[in-house]
């Protein structure tokens, strides 16, 4: 639910920011799957979901790094964040 | 499914929801905020303690403070003109609420062939430490690889163009 709340959210906004924002609740509706089923499923002594889990929360810290780097880039370039005004690739 | 499971899904899509759809950008980031320390309790409530501290360390430590530090460099607190949906929310509304209607019917049914009761796992941060350099010694290694790559790349995008390319 928290995913389809996330995907709504970065469909809908305008704003960069909030849409990098949503892709993060997203992540993180997939971490809590990942936890969920690591609990109650089978072999929950292999730390599978666990590991993916804490990759997981890894990989999406970076993204967000790198992608709030680039809307501020884009921003210094284009002075706004919104995304229905930016309807070019080429700068 | 204990009461404490249903107050914390409950403050964990409240947080949600109010991320997406308060118009004050300052506003939804604290929401976000809230829904990620919802989402460390209930890792917690599932004795993933690893996984629950980790989130609180790095979602609410660092990710919350980079995207108010964004939200500040951007002047993402004036509000726009126009409104702060976009003029296709329909469609993304009617597409978020499709693939959930799936996510939902796959959970549900996949929930009856999981096994009813056993053992509370009883993961030490020692187990985690060797799971990762055994058997998850190529991600570990591939992560590594990952966030310097992502370091030095948002400061590169992220320079100064007087500075960068020249």
């Amino acid at each position: 639910m928290l995913f389809a709340i996330g995907l709504a959210g970065a469909l809908v906004r305008r704003n960069a920011i909030m849409v990098l924002i949503s892709i993060e609740l997203m992540l993180n509706a997939a971490n809590l799957n990942f936890i969920a089923f690591w609990r109650y499923g089978a072999h929950p002594e292999a730390l599978t979901g666990m590991m993916f889990a804490i990759f997981s929360i890894a990989v999406a810290a970076a993204e967000a790094a790198v992608g709030l780097g680039l809307v501020i880039a884009i921003y210094r370039h284009a002075n706004t964040t919104d995304l229905d005004e930016m309807n070019r690739m080429k700068g | 499914m204990t009461p404490v499971f249903y107050i914390l899904a409950a403050l964990t899509l409240a947080g949600g929801l109010a991320t997406v759809m308060l118009r004050p950008l300052v506003h939804a980031a604290l929401a976000v905020t809230v829904a990620f320390g919802g989402l460390a309790l209930l890792y917690l409530s599932l004795d993933a303690q690893f996984a629950g501290f980790a989130q609180i360390l790095v979602y609410i430590g660092a990710v919350a403070i980079l995207v108010v530090f964004a939200i500040l460099l951007t002047r993402g607190s004036d509000l726009p003109r126009e409104g702060v949906f976009s003029p296709a929310w329909l469609s993304g509304l009617v597409l978020a609420a499709a693939i959930f209607s799936v996510l939902a019917w796959a959970v549900l049914r996949s929930a009856n062939s999981l096994p009813q009761q056993m053992a509370v796992p009883q993961v030490t941060v020692h187990d985690i430490g060797i799971a990762l350099v055994g058997r998850y010694v190529l991600p570990l290694e591939i992560v590594a690889l990952l966030l310097t790559a992502a370091t030095i790349g948002a400061v590169i995008v992220a320079m100064h163009e007087k500075g960068g390319a020249q």
